[in-house]
């Protein structure tokens, strides 16, 4: 049993304190943003951000997580009809193929531009160089960034 | 021994190789599209309803490219409708046509044709209905967003059509579609249909899908292709929340509530498992000689003209090329969910071929195919036949063991990377004969590998079957034949050289899992024509580009071999360091044609992909943005199968288990890729999913070559450098 805050909310979760959260958000929460992609940390298809920082929830135990640190998921970042400019980004870049590492992209995007918000494009590489994506969309997925950035910044 | 390419006639195992069976046509009928052909009756492709929505069912599946966008557009554009009207349900055996496999590059000339066909035999029977309504000639009326009007401003809706037209009757082929000039959305780049769940978080693969009252399992394998479980030492710590520990034979899983507690009794029961046996697997230090000392079929693949050894010439030169074995590695491990319900069984699967999978299901589960639906969910990128078919069948396995509940099974990455199929090693060697103007005046070329198809279907092939109590071993491989080839895809040249031997070296033991990987044969075959291609041009003291020109007729061909001499500024200097490497294809022989131009710079030793410029002929394009995403999507991967990649094993177990000790490319490490499209709405699609894989192996190692002045042979090609 544990006690978390997810996209503004808080939850009780069944999951036990040395689970990986990415059980918690997925199974207890309902959420399918987080993915599995590899269960080492390796792959970045289940980053959320916990208090802003992009984090993998497939390596990260629940009680490692504080009742009030805030979990955002890419459900909680945007929806269809209020989507972030990440998502109305990948969307007009179509920056996607199978569309399995995106959300965990989007989220590692929305980090980094938190922290850099006119980021170039080695920068974006470099803040996503830990994530992978088997169908090649890496450039597309830079662009996407890029063009978020610049609306974000109007 | 000779190759019994018989052998693959009248399987359904790899490709959709649909035989039509040509039925009777009216006068000034045309052939029906072959998947229509097998499946005339309308209704199995198209269905209005008394709303005026439209609901589209194709037996191909969203793999990543986009299939389900372009089909509705080809729809939705024969009908005159928005594409918001059309709905589609694609491979599901309950409510699909089969079509077979979604591989081979082939959706859109089958299940797009038939689609587009059926729309137009639809549109017909709707606008005779609508004349006779509107007191009109159906040539009188027009259409838009499904509203026919007659000339004298009279209008009737497709809904209001549906009753009294009958839908239901079969295609008679004598509707004619659009001309290409009349087509106001296929041809457009749409936006995919399916991207905006997918960057919303919505439940879009079959990793998401959550059923009431469904389990978590997990699957222990052997740690060895051939190992056989010995015994399991008793449970010590009990985990909370256990259904199951499920074991037949060799086949052991775990079965619990939650997720993390099946995968911490899957750890534990691997703790406790004894096994014995292993598989001997290739010399990790000599793959490339152990291929060739195996026993092999030999086969001719193509002769033209007379024996090359007998062709006199004036310099003969010969190269050998080599490929490891290499993984699928999509980023999701594989996923399926199966219950059964008063012995119906239901499976969701991300597997490409539905119908196939639910034939091999039968085979193993001793139950009849009628009793079994699979239905397509889309899973994360398919790059060929992957463990798919294999998470289905684990997952049938256990719903049959737990009667009413829905068992979700989930691979772990390493056994992803450890037990789905491998792309084949191969091995080649080339030899021409160039004469005093630089000619190429003979060819032959000789290649060796595994088989590049071992997909369910014809027979089960699941790797559970393997370690049953009663097992169901995989069956003997087969070689596609040409046309389309397996292991011999694109080994037949393109271009012109009057005396040729292709000769096919097969063999047929399998100590590694192989199947089909993204363009099977093609990647290794291309890469070493098109690398040889190059070194005959030096010695030929030729230009890559027009010593290429000089052997190629096909005008198609040589159009994208200019537009990319053009496009990337070929003739234009290099900077220091740096080189541009040059190639060409058309996949299959008969899909889509390539030529690309890639730059590399080599500095200290290391290699970096700076840049890719290609120019693609692949017919009509019905999403060119869709294209685009494939051939960028395909050059990135084939750079990093080329680069880097290559399954490492020690004497009897799969070593590469996680990306560290499976490396592939990364966003610091991609080239800049352009995509040049030639467009031809007159002639049919040639799809392009596979085209890109071969040419790109060869025009990087074309690039290092001109940037270093050494000529790497042997995939990856970076392993030279460290």
């Amino acid at each position: 049993m544990a006690r978390l805050r997810v996209n503004g909310r808080s939850h009780d979760v069944q999951t036990a304190a040395d689970a990986p959260l990415l059980y918690a958000l997925r199974n207890d929460l309902g959420l399918s943003g987080p993915k599995f992609g590899c269960g080492l940390g390796q792959c970045g298809a289940c980053t959320v951000l916990v208090d802003g920082r992009a984090t993998r929830s497939c390596i990260r135990r629940v009680g490692t997580v504080a009742e009030d640190a805030e979990i955002v998921t890419v459900e909680g970042l945007g929806a269809p009809a209020s989507p972030h400019p990440l998502q109305s980004a990948f969307i007009a870049e179509q920056a996607v193929q199978c569309g399995y590492c995106t959300a965990g992209l989007v989220m590692a995007g929305a980090a980094l531009l938190q922290e850099t918000p006119d980021p170039g494009d080695d920068q974006i590489r470099a803040a996503l160089d830990g994530h992978l994506c088997r169908c090649g969309a890496y450039g597309r997925v830079v662009r996407a960034v890029r063009r978020a950035a610049g609306e974000m910044r109007r | 021994m000779t190759t019994t390419r018989r052998d693959f006639l009248g399987t359904s195992g790899s490709l959709v190789v649909a035989f039509a069976m040509g039925r009777p046509r009216a006068a000034g009928a045309q052939e029906l599209p072959r998947s229509l052909g097998r499946e005339p009756s309308l209704d199995s492709w198209l269905r209005l309803d008394a709303s005026g929505r439209i609901t589209v069912f194709s037996g191909k599946c969203e793999i990543g490219q986009g299939i389900k966008t372009a089909l509705v557009q080809i729809v939705a554009d024969e009908l005159d409708v928005g594409l918001a009207s059309v709905d589609i349900v694609t491979a599901d055996t309950a409510r699909t046509p089969n079509e077979g496999y979604t591989a081979g590059s082939m959706s859109m000339q089958t299940s797009g044709a038939a689609l587009r066909q059926a729309a137009a035999e639809v549109r017909q029977i709707l606008l005779k209905e609508a004349a006779g309504r509107l007191g009109a000639a159906t040539g009188a009326l027009s259409v838009s967003e499904g509203r026919v009007r007659a000339p004298n401003g009279r209008g009737v809706t497709y809904s209001q059509l549906v009753e009294g037209a009958d839908l239901r009757g079969e295609a008679r082929g004598e509707a004619q579609p659009k001309l290409p000039g009349e087509r106001r959305l296929a041809g457009t780049s749409v936006p995919r249909l399916d991207i905006p769940a997918k960057v919303f978080g919505q439940a879009a693969f079959v990793h998401d899908l959550r059923l009431d009252g469904m389990v978590h399992a997990r699957v222990v394998r052997p740690p060895s292709y051939g190992a056989r479980l010995a015994r399991v030492r008793p449970v010590v710590n009990e985990v909370p929340g256990a259904l199951r520990t499920h074991r037949d034979g060799s086949f052991l899983a775990v079965v619990n509530e939650r997720e993390e507690n099946a995968v911490a009794m899957a750890e534990d029961l691997a703790a406790r498992a004894e096994w014995e046996g292993e598989t001997e697997l290739p010399p990790a230090d000599d793959l490339d000689g152990w291929l060739r000392r195996q026993e092999t079929a030999d086969g001719e693949v193509s002769a033209l003209g007379v024996d090359p050894a007998s062709v006199p010439s004036s310099m003969r030169v010969k190269a050998s090329y080599a490929k490891p074995y290499l993984a699928h590695g999509s980023v999701a491990p594989s996923c399926a969910v199966a219950v059964d319900r008063a012995g119906e069984l239901t499976v969701w699967t991300h597997s490409q071929g539905v119908f196939p999978l639910r034939a091999s299901l039968a085979r193993v589960l001793g139950i009849a195919a009628e009793k079994i639906r699979c239905i397509h969910m889309d899973g994360a990128g398919c790059y060929g036949h992957n463990g798919a078919d294999d998470a289905a069948c684990d997952a049938a396995l256990l719903a049959r063991a737990l009667p009413g509940r829905p068992v979700r099974v989930l691979w772990s990455r390493q056994d992803e990377l450890r037990w789905a199929p491998f792309g084949s090693a191969m091995s080649i060697d080339l030899e021409a004969g160039l004469d005093d103007s630089g000619r190429v005046t003979s060819w032959r070329h000789d290649l060796w590998s595994h088989a590049h198809s071992t997909r369910p279907g014809r027979q089960p092939t699941f790797v559970a079957g393997w370690h049953l109590a009663e097992p169901v071993p995989l069956p003997s491989a087969l070689n596609i034949p040409q046309p389309f080839g397996g292991a011999d895809r694109n080994a037949v040249p393109l271009y012109d050289f009057g005396s040729q031997r292709i000769v096919e070296h097969f063999i047929r033991h399998m100590p590694v899992r192989v199947s089909a990987l993204r363009s099977l044969g093609a990647f290794a075959n291309v890469f070493a024509i098109e690398s040889f291609m190059d070194v005959l041009a030096a010695k030929a003291g030729a230009d890559p580009i027009d010593f290429r020109l000089r052997h190629l007729s096909d005008p198609r061909g040589r159009a994208v071999v200019e537009a990319v001499r053009e496009s990337s500024g070929w003739v234009s200097p290099v900077k220091a360091g740096s080189g541009r490497g040059f190639a060409f294809t058309r996949y299959k022989n008969r899909g889509s044609y390539l030529a690309m131009v890639v730059e590399v710079s080599a500095a200290g030793g290391a290699i970096s992909v700076d840049r890719a410029t290609a120019v693609v002929d692949a017919g009509e394009i019905v999403n060119p943005d869709g294209v685009r995403n494939q051939i960028e999507g395909g050059i990135v991967q084939a750079a990093s199968w080329a680069l880097r990649e290559s399954v490492s094993m020690d004497s009897s177990r799969v070593r590469s288990t996680d990306w560290r000790s499976y490396p592939i490319l990364r966003f610091s490490e991609v080239p800049e890729v352009s995509v040049e499209l030639i467009d031809h709405p007159e002639l049919p699609p040639l799809g392009v999913g596979e085209t890109a894989q071969g040419p790109t192996a060869a025009a990087i190692a074309n690039a290092i070559a001109a940037a270093t002045g050494e000529r790497r042979s042997t995939i990856p090609l970076e392993r030279a450098v460290v």
